[in-house]
């Protein structure tokens, strides 16, 4: 079932809400990484929610002058025009009162959302108002999805992606380097109110597949595990495009097989699922890896600070130490060097000894401050160098 | 409406309002101050999980494992913020939208595969509230308020949101000057030796509280508009601590009493028959004050 789901094999209806969600996951996804990457994420969570008296009002209009009022265009129309509202609501406030951006998308988003919701209790009351479905905007609906629906949904992730490659260089200048970006003649608020413009769009499309609460969920997740992959814009870009539309399809995909399996929630949920892999596993930037290189530098610290001990004949009374040298074979069970242990503790002490006179030397200054206890002043100075410094010191003992 | 009918249909609805309102309004000047007014969004949304949570295991619709799961999920929803924050290097903002819409959706997917027919819990419910339901039915006018057998029959939910309330304004009461110092200066309160990091925790649960009981009564949409609107409208009035405070309750009262009134009789007044969402009207008055204090509040720069 989920592979006839998966390959569009599960009739047309869900073919349709499919391919719509695939295209509106990649738009969402790629016009996402510049809202993440301005560190303005939660913006749109203000616009998505300001969406809904946009849809009331534009519901009451058009029943009110003898049309359709589920007519989706006519709809979304309708939430673009509140959620603009929103969207200047939130740069007034942040911009020209004391308050911080982040008040202003938490009274924005409430009082928009209050709003429509009055308007929906309106409209519940009016004759043609009962059967509306208006509330399905909320957490989106797919069942019953028309054809006309599906089209406008993929034209309008289609233009979104068509604009982003079209801003792509201005708007990662702006993402990565205001302050450079505007200095080098690029105009931030136009920039900025691009970008908000295109997240608006993705917004105003995904209200049908997913609904106004979780569309922001499109446009944070696959930006954020994007991230963890890379840190070139580029990449980052069509990797979240990549995420967002595999999110969607397997999302899609697992609500067509089986009932009661809304698509909203499932798209956000594997969308979720990529994310928690992805900061677990994800080179350098991943969970594992940050684990992998702390317990490496944890043993090479405990290493080096137990090899000068053995050198210096002080006993060792840290377990982890111990337990290091002893699988190595440097010491034995009672502390006691190994003879290979005798010889690396000796070489140990004498790059100590090296990095100590180093470090004494004006002329070496800048090579001496990558002293960091681990690293072997082989890898930092030539071996002419060393040599000099040897001679200083005097010439080695040999190991008993 | 004369007394016996206000007493009956208006008095406890108006009074659970405005008291959530207040409690929310109260750790909101807090939650403003700090820069972290979107906690609140965030514990708004992942109360649904907890509830939901609280039912598959209980199977029923009550008070005290609801209250307990929503406030677990809140704790989780903190933990996994701060967890993405700090080990993924993710900025705070994006991490607070991966994990409640993540939870969010959680709690919307098990809502439907679980049978919930047989009781009253759907999302619209969780996001709305049902204010006007809450009513006094054992009362027969305003000498009810003094008949101990009507008093028994009030709303349990005015019992909760009381005693957050009182549990809230008292916190603020004692522990004002620990707040106040670590709010606009924690490396001061730090070298007085203040324990900063279980005030900001202390914030942030004293919010999970109000928002889980405001939520229990009234849905999660007057929570977030009154963590916010209230206060951030205050911040407007004046530079003094004490003073935005006493503003955001006032505007919490008002834009309770206010909002409540209007969706009440404002349809009346236009010649429908129908009542609008009270809760809708309460955010939405919220939403009005603070658009008159932006454009003429004193302190608004």
């Amino acid at each position: 079932m989920l592979r006839d789901a998966l390959t569009f094999q599960l009739g047309y209806n869900a073919t349709l809400v499919t391919v719509a969600a695939v295209l509106l996951g990649f738009a969402a996804g790629v016009t996402g990484t510049f809202l993440f990457l301005r560190k303005r994420a939660l913006v749109s969570d203000a616009i998505a929610h300001a969406t809904l008296p946009g849809i009331g009002i534009a519901f009451i209009a058009l029943t009110l002058s003898g049309h359709d009022g589920r007519h989706l265009p006519g709809l979304l129309a309708g939430s673009a025009v509140t959620a603009m509202s929103g969207l200047f609501a939130v740069q007034w406030l942040s911009s020209r009162t004391r308050l911080s951006e982040d008040a202003a998308i938490g009274a924005v988003l409430s009082a928009h959302f209050s709003l429509g919701i009055v308007l929906l209790t309106v409209i519940q009351t009016m004759s043609t108002g009962r059967q509306a479905g208006l509330e399905n905007f909320l957490l989106g609906s797919t069942a019953g999805m028309l054809l006309s629906d599906a089209i406008l949904i993929a034209l309008g992730g289609l233009l979104v992606v068509a604009l982003v490659f079209l801003f792509r260089r201005p708007m990662s200048l702006v993402s990565f380097d205001p302050g450079f970006a505007s200095t080098s003649g690029v105009r931030l608020d136009r920039i900025d109110l691009t970008m908000m413009g295109l997240v608006l769009g993705v917004t105003v499309v995904g209200l049908k597949v997913v609904g106004l609460i979780l569309v922001v969920a499109l446009l944070i997740i696959p930006p954020v595990t994007a991230r963890f992959w890379t840190n070139r814009v580029e990449l980052v870009v069509i990797l979240a495009g990549a995420f967002g539309g595999i999110a969607a399809w397997l999302g899609a995909g697992l609500s067509a097989s089986a009932p009661d399996l809304p698509t909203g929630p499932l798209i956000v949920l594997v969308s979720f699922c990529l994310f928690a892999v992805s900061m677990a596993l994800a080179p350098r930037r991943g969970l594992l890896s940050s684990l992998v290189r702390h317990r490496r530098f944890q043993a090479g610290v405990h290493m080096r600070q137990g090899l000068l001990a053995l050198a210096q004949g002080q006993p060792i009374y840290e377990p982890l130490t111990i337990r290091l040298l002893k699988a190595r074979g440097l010491a034995r069970a009672d502390g006691m060097p190994t003879r290979e242990g005798a010889v690396r503790a000796a070489r140990a002490l004498r790059d100590e000894k090296r990095w100590e006179v180093a470090r004494a030397t004006p002329e070496l200054e800048l090579a001496a401050a990558r002293y960091d206890g681990l690293t072997q002043i082989e890898d930092v100075l030539t071996a002419d160098q060393i040599a000099e410094i040897d001679h200083r010191i005097g010439p080695p003992e040999a190991v008993q | 409406m004369n007394g016996e009918d206000f007493v009956t249909f208006s008095l406890t609805p108006l009074l659970i309002g405005s008291l959530a309102a207040l409690s929310c309004a109260l750790a909101g000047n807090f939650l403003v101050l700090r820069r972290q007014a979107l906690v609140g969004d965030a514990i708004s949304h992942v109360v649904l999980p907890g509830i939901v949570l609280a039912f598959l295991v209980t199977g029923t619709i009550s008070t005290w494992p609801m209250l307990f799961g929503s406030a677990v999920a809140a704790v989780v929803a903190v933990v996994l913020i701060e967890a993405i924050r700090r080990f993924g290097r993710i900025e705070p903002g994006a991490a607070m939208g991966v994990v409640f819409t993540a939870m969010f959706a959680a709690g919307v997917l098990a809502l439907e595969q679980s049978d919930t027919s047989g009781v009253h819990l759907d999302v619209e419910h969780a996001l709305f509230g049902n204010l006007e339901s809450l009513i006094w039915l054992d009362a027969t006018g305003w000498a009810s308020l003094v008949d101990p057998v009507a008093l028994a029959g009030l709303p349990p939910e005015l019992f909760r949101i009381s005693l957050i309330t009182v549990v809230i304004a008292l916190c603020l009461a004692v522990f004002w000057r620990p707040l106040a110092i670590s709010t606009f200066d924690e490396g001061f309160a730090r070298t007085l030796g203040l324990p900063v990091r279980a005030i900001g925790l202390g914030i942030v649960i004293a919010s999970a509280l109000a928002a889980v009981a405001a939520f229990d009564a009234v849905g999660s949409i007057i929570v977030i508009a009154m963590f916010i609107c209230p206060p951030a409208a205050a911040r407007l009035m004046t530079n003094r601590l004490g003073a935005q405070v006493a503003w955001s309750v006032a505007f919490a009262l008002i834009a309770a009493t206010l909002g409540f009134t209007l969706a009440g009789s404002g349809p009346a007044w236009l010649g429908s028959e129908n009542a609008v969402s009270a809760a809708g009207m309460i955010g939405t008055v919220a939403g009005v004050i603070l658009a008159c204090a932006a454009l003429f509040g004193p302190a608004r720069n």
